[in-house]
């Protein structure tokens, strides 16, 4: 059964301008890898060069950090939502 | 060119005065170029909060969440800069994302003072300026102006 992935707003742009995709999958991992199959362009904001997840971007699944959880090789199962988050920050960047 | 109901730059220029000298940060809600909300968000910066904002993860799917109660958009996040002008730094620059607008309000001695929006290039190599137009009831009452931000600011 496909899992429901969300995808943020800056990323709609390379996924079809769709707000979710479903994609097949037991891992974190299985499913990124297959809607990136998809969305080839989604690929290089997900991943850097040495392949792995960007630090910039969060996914949970559900309300949980796969960084707490067992990372792209946590399982998901039928009912799950997973999410995409960019990560947000910025400020003056001196010190006060 | 950005468009902020008078109710969202009051919120935005309110919300930069109240976390003072710290910074506040916020999401842009609203559709096409035009905001209709500015949704006050914590920031998760803590110690570094003077120079730095930060988006929980969870704050950010709020935000998108309120974004489609609304019927409407997530259209970028604005930040202050205390007693520091309204221009993205560097390190804006390494955390933005295409497509956003993000709005800056310099906040001198306490008080909002100039407000702007930038954007990234799809290169990444700098953000434009973009002119921003605060509209009320009757019409546009305010505008700023719109120039690029080269590398190396």
């Amino acid at each position: 059964m496909p899992t429901r992935i969300l995808i943020p707003t800056p990323l709609r742009g390379y996924a079809d301008q769709q707000e979710v995709v479903e994609a097949e999958g037991a891992t974190v991992g299985e499913l990124l890898a297959n809607m990136t199959a998809r969305y080839g362009s989604l690929r290089k904001h997900l991943y850097n060069e040495d392949g792995k997840l960007r630090s910039f971007v969060a996914i949970y699944v559900n309300d949980d950090d796969i960084r707490f959880l067992e990372r792209e090789a946590t399982p998901v199962k039928d009912g799950d939502t997973v999410s995409i988050i960019p990560s947000v920050a910025g400020g003056a960047g001196r010190r006060a | 060119m950005l468009t902020l109901t008078a109710g969202a730059d009051r919120g935005i220029r309110r919300h930069g005065r109240e976390t003072y000298p710290y910074e506040c940060c916020g999401a842009l809600i609203g559709s096409g170029e035009r905001v209709v909300e500015a949704l006050a968000l914590p920031n998760a910066a803590e110690k570094e909060a003077r120079r730095r904002f930060r988006v929980r993860p969870t704050d950010y799917l709020a935000a998108e969440r309120r974004a489609s109660e609304l019927g409407a958009g997530l259209l970028g996040f604005y930040h202050s800069h205390p007693d520091h002008p309204a221009r993205p730094s560097r390190y804006d620059l390494e955390h933005a994302w295409p497509g956003f607008a993000y709005v800056i309000v310099a906040v001198d001695r306490g008080e909002p003072a100039a407000l702007t929006s930038w954007r990234l290039r799809e290169d990444r190599s700098a953000f434009d300026e973009e002119a921003v137009t605060v509209a009320a009831e009757g019409g546009a009452v305010k505008r700023t102006g719109e120039t690029p931000c080269p590398p190396g600011f």
